[in-house]
């Protein structure tokens, strides 16, 4: 039989999601001692005897990575439990020298929240509630590298070699509850959810949440049940799931499989999946030897959490504004359009908007140049626009400078330029490249008659009254001027010349 | 009396990585035994009132500071590997062949 199309699948399925996203905190330390959390380093040169698992180790928990975590929970709107412990998940796997993880079982320290997400569809904008199961700490277990067989895959391979560095690291999962009743929009809403959660864990500042790097990573349960029925179905959980894009795409793919196998009377196997980005297919996860069965128990070298209802209180005042609310006031308050605001959204620019209109740039042309100009300099080198060297402070200033008119638009151009070059500040960049405007109304005036007399013809319809065809001779004049005139001032001094009224 | 077989010793052998001899699996295979009965005679007791206990010591909160201090060396790190290779640790084949 066929594969399935999408509207196929939605005519007869009802998807049910569930999604686990794991988020690596941005401390300094790991979770449990003091080694360096940094991404990149070379191999094992941040372990120590605690995340080396070498006998005798005594693991300690960072009390940063506690109020993150609660920080999460706060502003996702979930319980905060006074008494939660560790524990011990066990499991034999190279990637975690102790041969378990700590983690988090039945006590977890946040529980019972949820986060409310909108999608734009056909019908409008759409509102879903999805409800968070729990929110618990955990630490990251290390890189494997497979050596040998064909594909650098586990499978076939003769040897696999280990770095520890990220064996430690501070690692929050965020478990949602079943997510029913998202229908077809499913794909949308799973990406709207991550996405949502990136921008308050963003916000709250306690991750890097950049997804290519790892530091946020989704895994998407799907199952499908037949339309109207209140019986679930066998779930697969997809891994690997490294971009938002990719999160749309997997749970549409594994919706498109799981039909396939349904239509044809087959069972939907209950295992790990893992997304192929290049193909956007899922592949069947490393086959467990024996049946999953992590023989959890509190961990006896770490000593409960019970923090102080007035500290929970501290940390809920400093929560940030809730970015879904953020968007909507700035969205009303620098009066965007719908267009232009997704796509500040898109470009990821709403932060380097917001700070450089905060430096008391207008917000038209702070979002003008971000999305503009400096947006295709990103493009253009490959790079995401807040590595450029450019700041806020920069845009501000130079908006400032084009407002008092010591810069044409063309001429900011070129002080973007060297300031994404590293030649300094606007002001700098004007000095260094001796960039002016020509307000020497003696030059302009020369300028002025010299495409007058060039383009007599013109000039003669502007003298008759005709003024559209001034256009043209303004441009002359600033091309003649190379840019460096101020255009307003030009147009002045053109009308005077050929007595038309200013 | 309950018992462990000679085979359950085996895979959990297998799974630490630990070598024994035929002699070692049967002995603890029986010593095993003895320790799930002495484990059992607990769970026989009425514990209803009796909160689970984790730590010997009634502590909370014990936490660091999230202040980084020097890690080892990676010469240290690596000096009790078995194999290293490229300033990692050298493990065994973990999977086969897919199936
Ligand atoms: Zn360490």
């Amino acid at each position: 039989m066929a594969l399935p199309t999408y509207d196929e699948v939605i005519a007869k399925w009802d998807p049910v999601l569930g999604l686990e996203v794991h988020v690596e905190l941005n401390t300094q330390s790991k979770m449990f001692c003091s080694c360096a959390t940094e991404f990149g380093g070379a191999p094992n040169t941040q372990t120590c005897p605690v995340c080396l698992a070498l006998p005798g180790a005594l693991p300690v928990v960072n009390e940063k990575a506690i109020e993150s975590t609660i920080l999460i929970g706060l502003a996702l709107n979930c319980k905060i439990a006074p008494y939660s412990r560790f524990a011990r998940k066990n499991y034999f796997y190279p990637d975690m020298p102790k041969n378990f993880q700590i983690s988090q079982y039945d006590e977890p320290i946040c529980f019972d929240g949820y986060v409310d997400v909108e999608i734009e569809t056909e019908e409008g904008p759409k509102q879903f509630r999805i409800e968070i199961e729990r929110v618990h700490m955990e630490e990251d277990t290390g890189k494997s590298l497979h050596v040998g067989g064909a594909t650098g895959r586990i499978h076939g391979a003769d040897y696999s070699l280990l770095d520890y560095n990220r064996a430690g690291i501070p690692l929050v999962e965020i478990v949602t509850k079943i997510v029913p009743g998202t229908g077809k929009y499913a794909p949308e809403v799973a990406k709207a959810y991550v996405a949502e959660l990136r921008d308050i864990l963003r916000g709250l500042k306690v991750s890097d949440v950049k997804m290519e790097q790892g530091s946020l990573r989704c895994d998407a349960n799907v199952s499908l049940k037949p339309i109207g029925s209140d019986v679930l179905g066998t779930r697969s959980e997809t891994k690997n799931v490294n971009s938002l894009r990719s999160v749309e795409r997997a749970i549409r793919g594994e919706m498109i499989r799981h039909a396939e196998l349904l239509n044809d009377g087959k069972k939907v196997k209950q295992e790990t999946r893992h997304f192929q980005e290049d193909t956007g297919l899922t592949r069947s996860g490393r086959s467990k030897e024996q049946a999953e069965d992590y023989r959890y128990f509190p961990d006896p070298d770490l000593v409960p959490v019970t923090p102080l209802a007035s500290w929970i209180e501290e940390l809920r005042a400093t929560l940030p504004e809730r970015p879904s609310l953020r968007r909507k006031r700035i969205k009303e308050e620098w009066n965007v359009p719908d267009k232009e605001m997704a796509a500040m959204i898109n470009a990821d620019v709403l932060d380097i908007v917001e700070a450089t209109v905060l430096l008391g740039a207008d917000p038209t042309k702070a979002r003008t140049w971000w999305l503009g100009e400096i947006s295709r300099i990103a493009n253009e080198k490959e790079l995401p626009i807040a590595d450029l060297a450019i700041t806020p402070a920069h845009v501000a200033e130079l908006v400032e400078l084009v407002a008092k008119g010591d810069l044409t638009d063309k001429l900011a151009r070129q002080v973007v330029e060297g300031v994404v070059a590293g030649e300094g500040t606007p002001s700098e960049v004007v000095a260094k490249r001796g960039i002016k405007v020509v307000n020497d109304d003696g030059a302009l005036m020369a300028a002025i008659e010299k495409v007058c007399a060039e383009q007599a013809e013109t000039a003669e319809k502007v003298r008759g009254g005709h003024l559209p065809a001034a256009g043209a001779l303004i441009g002359a004049v600033m091309k003649e001027t190379k840019g460096q005139a101020d255009a307003a001032r030009v147009r002045e001094l053109l009308l005077g010349h050929l007595g038309q009224p200013i | 009396m309950s018992s462990l077989s000679r085979d359950d010793v085996a895979k959990l052998a297998g799974l630490a990585r630990i070598e024994m001899t035929e002699a070692e699996l049967v002995e603890l295979s029986s010593q095993f035994g003895l320790i799930l009965d002495a484990v059992a005679r607990v769970q026989e007791m009425d514990l209803s009132g009796v909160k689970a206990t984790s730590h010997p010591q009634p502590l909370e909160n014990v936490a660091r500071p999230d202040v980084v201090l020097p890690s080892l060396s990676p010469e240290d790190a690596l000096s009790g590997a078995p194999a290293q290779e490229e300033s990692r640790f050298r493990v065994p084949q973990i999977l086969g062949e897919a199936e």
